[in-house]
C-alpha cells in the first residue's frame, strides 16, 4: 500500500519484517520491523526497553519521510 | 432435457418486500418462485424450476451470519434440489457478500452446484470468486434480461459437469486460478513457436504471467518536520475491539478508518488484532506493538514533528489481493492528502 | 560431416521367450538371462521382471525410472556412457532404438520420490509411458542396504536392461532410420548463415540422493555446466538418477527423446540454427547457482547463441535457476523462452512458481501438479500399491478401502515434465 501512498504524492515509510517482499512490491522506503508479529516491539525485553525501542524505530521512520531518496531505499 | 430444481436466493428488495429500510428483515421461506425467480423459469423454457425461495435482508445476513448460514443451509437440505442460484447482485454490496457466503456454504456443506452473478466491483466477488462462477453484470437491474440467459446456460454446464471455457465466451468474472487442460501442441512444440515469435519481434503470449510490480517514483520528503502532520496506517489488523466493522482475517475487502484523537496508547482492553496471518498474543497483549500510537504520542509532545493526525487506518494485509492492496493505498492516500497530512508511517506484519 | 544414424525397431508386443530378440515386431525376453544378468550386482536381492502393456488394467508403483532400449550398433562406445565399460563419446555412428517399449525401474521404495503409471483408466492420459510396452523390473536390495547404495544399484540395473535389450534391435530388420547430421560450429556458420542461432540450456539437478543427476556417468554434483550436442543426448549421455517429484522430474527417457531437442531439430536449418545443447547442474546454494549461471552464460555468448530455451527439471529452488537465466540472458539480448510447471495448489489459487523475474516474460508451463485426481482399482499392481501413502502426490489415506486412491498428479510419472513431452497446460479463468 505504500507505494501507492506516494504515487499521490506523501512520502509514506514502511515498516516490515520481510524487507524483500517490499522491495519486490515496489515501497521507496523501507524500515526492517523487529518480526512479524510485533514489528514495532519486542516482548522478550522488558516494557521500557521495548518503548525505547519503538520509540527508536518510529524516529528512523520519521528520518526516512525526511530523506531525499532517488529509488528504493531500507533505511538501517 | 430434465427438469433443474433450484433454490433461489434473493435479498429484500428482489423478494419484493421492501428497500433499504427492509434490510434487517429476518430470512424467510417461500414455495415457488418470486419476481425474478418467474424469469429463470420463462428463460429456460420451464426447464429450471424454481421449487423453493429463500428472502434474507441484505444488513441482517451481515450481522447475523452464524444464525443465517444454518438456517439457509437446513431449508436447501430439506429438498436437495439440484442447484442453488443466488442473486443476481449487481453492484449491491451487501447483497454480493451474502450471495458469495451463501453459495460457498451450499457448495461446500451440502455438495449442491450453485451459481451467483455480480458486478466486478462487488466485493462479494473477491470473496467467492475462487470458489465457483460469478456470471459479470452491469451495475444496474437493466441486464438482468442479459444475465439471465448467461445464468441458466453456465449453470446447464455446470450441472452437465461439460468443458466450461474462458470467462470471456461464457461470460463468467476471470476466477483468479489456473486450471490445467489440454493444448493442441506439446509443451516443446509450444516453446520452440514462443521462441521463434520472440526472435522474430513478434507477440506472443506467456503461459505464466509473471506478477508485474511497477516502481513509482519516490514522493519529496518532508521540508520541516517540526511543522508537519504525520499519519499512522496499518495492514497489521489493529482495529477496536470486536472488530465492529467485521475486517476480515484474511483478503480483507475493505479498510477502516478509526479516532485516535484522544488516545495515548493503545491498550488490550480497547483494541485488538484482527490480522489472521501471524500469532496475535503479542498485539493483543498491546496493540502499540503493531500501531505504535505510544511512541508516537511521545514524539509529538517533544515536538518531533507538528501533529499526530487524529485517525489512523487500518486494513488486513493477508492473502489479501494485490489489486485490492493497491486500491486501498491509492484512496487512502487521497483522503490522508485531503486531510492536511504530510508523512505516513505504515506498519505491516 | 559426421552423423547419428537412429534406426528405430517397432516393436508391436513383448512376451517371455527361450532368446531375447525381435521377430516380426514382437520382442521376445529370455527372462532368466536378464534377470542373471542384473542379479550379477550382488546389492540386488532379488529381480522380477514383469510386463505391462497399453490398457492392461495394471498399475505400476514405486517407478524410479524410465529408460528405452537403445544400443549402438558398431563402434567402440556405448549407450548410457560411462556406465557400462566405456564413457567414450556419444552421438555419431549407428543407434538402434525398440521403439514402443520402455523399461521401468520399480520395487521396494528407496525414498518417498518415487511415482505411479498407469496403463488403462484416467490415470493412463497422464503420461505416454501407458502407451509402451513397458518391462518393469521389480527389485529387493539386500538386507540393510544404505539408500545410496540401493539407489544406485536400481538405476544401473535400469541401464543394463536397457542397453541389453537394445542389443535384441541390432539384428532385427529396422522400421525407420533417421539421419542427423553432426556438424561442428563452423560448418554451422557456413550452412545456416543468416538463421537466429539457439542453445537449449538442459537444467539437470545435482542434489544429493534421488535428487542427482549422471552426465557421461559422473555424477553432476561434481561438474560445470557442459556441451552436448543433440545426439548425445540421444545416446543416453544424460541418465537421471532424480525422483523429484515424479511428475516433473526428467525420466532418463525423456533426456533420450527430448522433444525440445527433436522440435528444434525439425526447425534446425529453415527457421533457426540449432547450436546445440548445454547440461546445466542445478545446485542448492545461492553462490552456486551464480557459478553455473555465469558459465553458462559464458559459453554461449562465445558460441554467438542469440535465443535459448530452458527447461527446468523438478521444482522449488531450481526455479531461481530459471530466473536467473532468464535475467542474465535477456539482459545480453539473447531471447529466452523458460518451460517449467507450475504448483498453483489444487485451487489453482496460488503463485505457482517460487521465484520471479521481470525478464521472465516467456514461459511454457506443463500444468499444475496440485491438481487432484481419483484413480480407480487396477487388476494387478507392479510393485508396491501401499507406497502410494507415502510418495509425493499421495498423503496417509490416499489409498481408500474401496481401492481407490485420491491423490495428485504430482504422483504421476511424467505428467507435468517439464522438456514438454505432454501437452498439459495451466490457463487463467
Amino acid at each position: 500500500m505504500v507505494k501507492e501512498i506516494e504515487r499521490v504524492g506523501l512520502p509514506a515509510v514502511q515498516i516490515c519484517a520481510i524487507v524483500p517482499i517490499a522491495v519486490t512490491v515496489g515501497a521507496n522506503r523501507i524500515i526492517r520491523a523487529i518480526a512479524i508479529p510485533h514489528p514495532t516491539g519486542d516482548p522478550t525485553v522488558g516494557r521500557r526497553e521495548e518503548f525505547e525501542i519503538r520509540e527508536n524505530l518510529l524516529k528512523k521512520a520519521l528520518d526516512a519521510l525526511c530523506s531525499k531518496i532517488e529509488k528504493q531505499t531500507v533505511f538501517k | 432435457m430434465e427438469k433443474v430444481r433450484v433454490v433461489h436466493y434473493l435479498n429484500q428488495f428482489f423478494g419484493q418486500i421492501g428497500g433499504e429500510d427492509r434490510a434487517g428483515i429476518i430470512p424467510q421461506m417461500k414455495e415457488g418462485p418470486v419476481g425474478v425467480g418467474r424469469e429463470i423459469q420463462n428463460e429456460s423454457k420451464g426447464r429450471f424450476e424454481i421449487v423453493r425461495t429463500i428472502i434474507c435482508g441484505d444488513n441482517y445476513a451481515a450481522e447475523h451470519l452464524e444464525e443465517v448460514e444454518p438456517l439457509i443451509l437446513k431449508w436447501v437440505d430439506e429438498i436437495r434440489p439440484d442447484l442453488f442460484w443466488a442473486g443476481p447482485a449487481f453492484a449491491a454490496g451487501r447483497y454480493g457478500i451474502a450471495c458469495g457466503t451463501m453459495c460457498k456454504a451450499v457448495q461446500q456443506k451440502l455438495g449442491i452446484p450453485v451459481i451467483t452473478a455480480m458486478h466486478p466491483t462487488n466485493p462479494g466477488v473477491e470473496a467467492a470468486r475462487k470458489e465457483m462462477y460469478i456470471i459479470e453484470t452491469g451495475d444496474s437491474i437493466r441486464d438482468m434480461k442479459r444475465v439471465i440467459p448467461k445464468m441458466v446456460a453456465l449453470a446447464q454446464k455446470i450441472l452437465d459437469k461439460a468443458s466450461i471455457g474462458m470467462p470471456e465466451q461464457e461470460g463468467y468474472l476471470p476466477r483468479g486460478i489456473r486450471v490445467n487442460v489440454r493444448a493442441e501442441k506439446r509443451g516443446s512444440k509450444r516453446a520452440v513457436e514462443m521462441l521463434l515469435k520472440k526472435l522474430r519481434g513478434e507477440p506472443f503470449v506467456t503461459e505464466l504471467p509473471i506478477p508485474h510490480f511497477d516502481r513509482v517514483a519516490p514522493a519529496p520528503p518532508i521540508a520541516d518536520l517540526s511543522k508537519a502532520v504525520i499519519a499512522l496506517v496499518t495492514e497489521g489488523g489493529i482495529v477496536p475491539k470486536g472488530n465492529p466493522d467485521r475486517i476480515e482475517a484474511h483478503n480483507a475487502s475493505k479498510y477502516c478508518k478509526y479516532f485516535i484523537g484522544d488516545l495515548n496508547d493503545l491498550t488490550g482492553e480497547a483494541f485488538q488484532t484482527a490480522h489472521g496471518g501471524y500469532d496475535p498474543v503479542y498485539a493483543n497483549d498491546d496493540p502499540d506493538r503493531v500501531l505504535p500510537l505510544d511512541a508516537a504520542r511521545l514524539l509529538e509532545e517533544r515536538g518531533l514533528f507538528a501533529k499526530l493526525y487524529d485517525y489512523y487506518y487500518v486494513t488486513v494485509g493477508n492473502v489479501t489481493a494485490v489489486a485490492s492492496a493497491a486500491r486501498y493505498g491509492h484512496e487512502i492516500g487521497e483522503l490522508l492528502l485531503k486531510d492536511g497530512v504530510q508523512g505516513v508511517i505504515l506498519t505491516s506484519t | 560431416m559426421d552423423e547419428l544414424l537412429i534406426r528405430k525397431v517397432r516393436v508391436q508386443d513383448v512376451t517371455f521367450g527361450e532368446r531375447t530378440e525381435i521377430i516380426d515386431h514382437l520382442l521376445r525376453i529370455n527372462r532368466e538371462e536378464l534377470v542373471r544378468y542384473l542379479l550379477e550386482d550382488s546389492h540386488l536381492k532379488s529381480v522380477e521382471i514383469k510386463l505391462a502393456r497399453p490398457g492392461e488394467k495394471k498399475r505400476i508403483i514405486p517407478v524410479k525410472d524410465v529408460l528405452e532400449p537403445r544400443a549402438k550398433s558398431g563402434g567402440t562406445s556405448t549407450t548410457f556412457p560411462g556406465f557400462l565399460g566405456t564413457a567414450e563419446p556419444v552421438g555419431t555412428g549407428i543407434t538402434c532404438v525398440l521403439d514402443g517399449v520402455s523399461v521401468v525401474t520399480c520395487g521396494k521404495l528407496v525414498n518417498f520420490q518415487e511415482g505411479l503409471i498407469d496403463m488403462a483408466g484416467p490415470g493412463a492420459a497422464f503420461n505416454l509411458f501407458s502407451k509402451k510396452l513397458n518391462i518393469v523390473l521389480v527389485m529387493n536390495p539386500v538386507e540393510n542396504l544404505g539408500k545410496h547404495e540401493h539407489e544406485k544399484a536400481v538405476r544401473v540395473a535400469g541401464i543394463k536392461a536397457a542397453h541389453y535389450l537394445g542389443q535384441a534391435g541390432i539384428l532385427a530388420p529396422f522400421d525407420e532410420e533417421i539421419r542427423y547430421p553432426v556438424a561442428t560450429c563452423p560448418e554451422l556458420e557456413i550452412a545456416y548463415r543468416g538463421l537466429p542461432k539457439v542453445i537449449y540450456i538442459d537444467m539437470v539437478i545435482a542434489q544429493g540422493l534421488l535428487h542427482d543427476n549422471y552426465i557421461y556417468g559422473m555424477n553432476a554434483q561434481g561438474s560445470l555446466p557442459v556441451f552436448l550436442s543433440p545426439t548425445e543426448l540421444m545416446d543416453g549421455a544424460i541418465v537421471s538418477g532424480n525422483c523429484a517429484a515424479p511428475c516433473h522430474k526428467n525420466t532418463t527417457y525423456h533426456q533420450q527423446n527430448n522433444p525440445i531437442v527433436e522440435d528444434l531439430l525439425s526447425e534446425h536449418g529453415k527457421t533457426l540454427t540449432f547450436l546445440g545443447a548445454i547440461a546445466m547442474p542445478v545446485r542448492t546454494t545461492l553462490l552456486d547457482k551464480e557459478r553455473m549461471c555465469t558459465q553458462v552464460l559464458k559459453m554461449i555468448r562465445f558460441l554467438g547463441a542469440q535465443g535459448a530455451i530452458v527447461s527446468e527439471d523438478g521444482g522449488g529452488n531450481p526455479e531461481a535457476d530459471l530466473m536467473m537465466l532468464a535475467r542474465l540472458f535477456e539482459k545480453e539480448g539473447i531471447k529466452t523462452v523458460l518451460v517449467s510447471d507450475e504448483y498453483a495448489g489444487r485451487d489453482g489459487a496460488s503463485q505457482g512458481l517460487a521465484d520471479v523475474t521481470p525478464e521472465a516474460d516467456a514461459i511454457v508451463t506443463n500444468g499444475n501438479g496440485n491438481q487432484y485426481v481419483v484413480l480407480p482399482p487396477m487388476e494387478e499392481t507392479i510393485g508396491h500399491l501401499e507406497a502410494i501413502d507415502v510418495i509425493t502426490g499421495g498423503h496417509t489415506g490416499s489409498l481408500r478401502s474401496d481401492g481407490w486412491i485420491e491423490m495428485e498428479i504430482a504422483g504421476i510419472m511424467g505428467s507435468t515434465v517439464e522438456v514438454g513431452s505432454e501437452n498439459l497446460m495451466t490457463v487463467a479463468i
